[in-house]
């Protein structure tokens, strides 16, 4: 079967990554995150962040609105729980579909620009969805007060064979329960199928033919290419990744709030990308679980903690050195993404893929890669 | 071959029975003393962890901020720190300052961001990574209301602290959610005689609306309260959740044929919306032949301070004040302002309330296995809260005590003195009938995580 064989080296790093994904529960508890709820997010925006790299690592266009379709998956994904069945795989299914057909309208009309004026068309229609969402469609999207389950939905499939149980459900894979750690695998087994497509688009032919748009739009031109559609799939594929994502956030937690469609929403998986490493299939994911972490365990920290991390230090020191920590944790986080952000751009501009390589070249002791081999181009 | 025999298919068969009965009966053998493996986050050592989840960011971060104080508080004295608080004045005596059950209380926290998303998150790390047995606070209806179906979801009891929609303990109401806070439906009843007297029966309002459950609803209340004393109402505008700038739903106001703007903003929202209005002169305006006035009927202490000499004059209703006389309220007040130099506003007043009933609760149903909790919470009557006697009433959750109708202090003697209590509204008053809003408590029964 051709259509599920990988080069050699592709099949390893598939194995690895799975093997990665599957002790994931091992690996993070020294870190303190090894609970069902950071992990689910873990695999949830990897998918996110994987998707988003089909279209900005391999075309270079850097759409800016990306979270408009992770928001239309988890409101097309918990409707599908209200009104059909709380299975989760029709959920996924729908929320594909149409985050599919939603991308393919945005991508129509943004990718008659190219470079700066399609991030900036993109980040408006997002935008515009955005307060779609928030205020105009509220019967169905319930606005900030966000959708949710209720116990009057009518959920007809499920209904038609069972009778409503006493409390609210949660969302099943044909009977099995998703949530905590079942809910875990399977965001999990949904990953590595999300990165396993992902690798066949990298080794395709049509894959060569985005990086051909990404390195000279115009060259592809004069070859009698039509660059257009190529690019129009890459964003319809990379939309339906983050549906993907945005209906199993649905799926581990039935909620769909607007602010998942924000533009800081869609921000947040740009610096993923970057922070792991442009086109390169691994560096997106570790993008995504560093921010995740970060933002799931440095915001929880507070004084309490910080006061008995730094208990070793004599105690008038002690004081001033939580006091300027503090402003980085808690509510700060961001302000210590922020700083790892400048340094891994400085420094790394190729993010943290860019770092491994050089170590890994170190004890290769061949020569070290250029500095700046992997800088984003951006669309012409 | 030595004992192959004693492994007959037979043999097999009925000691797998036996096995399979006893596990199917032992929880029945044990009931009272096997909770402890059948709740999630059962406190096992000497210690019970409680999440407290809080807006530290967002339009409503102020009240967030004095949320934790009143935790951190309260976590102070349920563990016998400091002065006892309220403690003393519960006319629940059960709570001897060594904990809860014994067991001494750790907090964990939270930043909901006022987002009901990152609410659901953070209380979700509280339940499944530290343990937290009980999940409190939050500033928002949509961050109630999204974390209460989460911790009926986990089996987790949520004390709701600010919410003020008829939502949370009306149509979105959970078995597994409490509110001690007043809602928006309390709020119509009480202001609406007080605006009568103050304004007249023949005015013309007009809605400004933070567009999610609480703002939809205070809206309502307030519409059937004023056009109840004959008050007409022009189509409300909503806006959304930490506008900043509110100038645009503003500039239509004066030229809309209205004579009174009710704000239906809270935080920083209302400091904005407030202050705004007030410089676009609104407060000196005349309009039908009658002086120009603005309402705002949620208000804090936390907002009057940030709306400055905007809020003078400006009628609203509060769920407590520190100036209230009770002894009560003059201890919580004194505890409070020795610890952190200021007094407590509403929401500080609330969250701490919450977290000692939550302690009372546990301590009267002897366990903190949740269904008995919920028991012993629903129907509870109390008193030296400071909101006299109080209800906890079990057909929805709700608290019943008095409503404080309050106004921005002309002179203010210092600078916390920013509101007066010009009326109170007696507990029968603001009862109400809990069909009017609907919904359903669901099942209480326990989850294991």
């Amino acid at each position: 079967m051709a259509l599920f064989q990988l080069s050699r080296r592709d099949a390893l790093i598939l194995a690895l990554f799975a093997l990665v994904v599957v002790t994931m529960p091992v690996w993070t508890a020294p870190f303190g995150a090894n609970y069902p709820g950071l992990m689910q997010k873990f695999a949830i925006y990897a998918i996110f962040a994987i998707g988003f790299n089909i279209l900005f690592g391999l075309t270079g266009y850097l759409s800016f609105g990306h979270a408009a379709f992770l928001g239309v998956g988890s409101y097309t994904a918990v409707w599908s729980f209200k009104l059909l069945t709380m299975d989760a795989l029709p959920a996924l299914l729908l929320a594909v579909v149409i985050s599919g057909l939603f991308a393919l309208v945005i991508g129509f009309l943004s990718l008659r620009r190219s470079g700066i004026y399609f991030s900036i068309l993109t980040l408006a229609f997002a935008q515009m969805s955005y307060n779609l969402a928030y205020s105009v469609l509220t019967p169905i999207t319930n606005g900030e007060t966000s959708l949710q389950l209720t116990l009057q939905d009518p959920r007809l499939i499920d209904l038609a064979f069972t009778t409503r149980g006493a409390g609210l459900p949660t969302a099943s894979l044909f009977g099995v329960t998703l949530s905590g750690l079942s809910g875990f695998y399977f965001c999990a087994v949904v990953l590595l199928i999300a990165f396993f497509f992902a690798q066949k688009v990298f080794a395709s032919p049509f894959g060569m033919m985005l990086r051909g748009i990404k390195s000279n739009q115009m060259r592809m031109s004069y070859t009698g290419f039509n660059t257009r559609p190529y690019a129009l799939t890459a964003f319809v594929i990379s939309g339906m990744y983050a549906g993907l994502a945005g209906a199993l956030l649905a799926v581990t937690d039935p909620l769909a709030g607007a602010e998942r469609m924000q533009w800081t929403a869609s921000g947040e998986v740009v610096l993923m990308t970057i922070l792991g490493g442009v086109g390169t299939l691994i560096g997106p994911v570790m993008g995504a679980w560093l921010i995740k972490y970060f933002e799931n365990i440095f915001s929880s920290f507070n004084e309490g903690i910080l006061s008995r991390f730094f208990d070793f230090i004599p105690a008038p020191l002690h004081d001033t050195v939580v006091a300027i920590a503090s402003k980085f944790v808690g509510e700060g986080w961001q302000l210590t993404l922020g700083l790892l952000f400048v340094l891994v751009v400085v420094f790394l501009p190729g993010g943290i893929m860019e770092g491994v390589r050089r170590i890994g070249a170190l004890f290769r002791r061949g020569n070290p890669p250029k500095a700046g081999a992997m800088r984003v181009q951006p669309a012409e | 071959m030595t004992n192959s025999g004693n492994f007959s298919r037979r043999g097999v068969l009925k000691g797998g029975l036996a096995g399979i009965l006893a596990t199917g009966v032992s929880p029945l053998i044990f009931t009272r003393g096997a909770y402890a493996q059948e709740f999630c986050n059962a406190p096992t050592g000497d210690t019970v962890t409680i999440g407290f989840n809080m807006p530290l960011t967002g339009a409503y971060a102020d009240e967030g901020a004095d949320e934790q104080r009143a935790y951190e508080l309260a976590v102070e004295h349920l563990n016998g720190g400091g002065d006892g608080g309220l403690i003393p004045f519960f006319s629940s005596k059960t709570l001897k300052g060594n904990g809860i059950l014994g067991k001494k209380v750790v907090g964990v926290t939270g930043d909901d961001q006022t987002k009901a998303d990152a609410a659901r998150d953070s209380a979700r790390r509280m339940i499944e990574r530290d343990g937290a047995v009980m999940i409190t606070g939050g500033s928002s209806s949509a961050v109630a209301i999204a974390v209460q179906g989460l911790c009926q979801e986990k089996g987790v009891i949520f004390m709701a602290a600010l919410t003020h929609s008829n939502d949370t303990t009306g149509k979105d109401k959970k078995r597994y959610g409490f509110r001690h806070f007043f809602n928006a439906y309390q709020s119509g009843i009480a202001l609406g005689p007080v605006l009568g007297d103050a304004y007249g029966k023949d005015r013309v309002a007009y809605h400004l609306t933070a567009d999610y459950t609480w703002g939809w609803t205070q809206e309502e209340s307030m519409k059937n309260a004023t056009e109840a004393l004959g008050w007409k109402t022009l189509a409300p505008v909503r806006t959304p959740v930490g506008a900043g700038d509110f100038s645009q739903y503003l500039t239509p106001v004066l030229n809309s044929g209205a004579d009174v703007l009710i704000l239906n903003h809270y935080g920083f929202d209302m400091v904005n919306s407030l202050t705004q209005a007030v410089q676009f002169g609104m407060k000196d305006k005349q309009a039908n032949g009658k002086q120009f006035e603005i309402v705002v009927p949620l208000v804090s202490d936390l907002m009057a301070k940030g709306a400055g000499d905007a809020m003078k004059g400006i009628y609203g209703t509060s769920n407590w004040d520190w100036q209230l006389p009770d002894d009560a309220s003059k201890a919580f007040t004194k505890s409070f302002g020795a610890k952190f130099g200021q007094p407590p506003s509403q929401a500080a007043h609330t969250s701490y309330v919450q977290a000692l009933l939550y302690a009372d609760a546990c301590e009267r149903a002897g366990t903190f296995y949740p269904p008995e909790v919920i028991k012993s919470l629903e129907g509870f009557e109390f008193d030296g809260m400071g909101n006299g006697p109080t209800s906890y009433r079990a057909t929805d959750h709700q608290c019943f005590k008095e409503v404080y109708v309050v106004k921005g202090k002309e002179a203010p003697a210092n600078p916390f003195d920013l509101l007066e209590v010009v009326a109170t509204a007696s507990k029968e008053s603001v009862t109400y009938d809990p069909a009017i809003f609907g919904g359903e408590l669901g099942p209480d029964t326990a989850v294991a995580c």
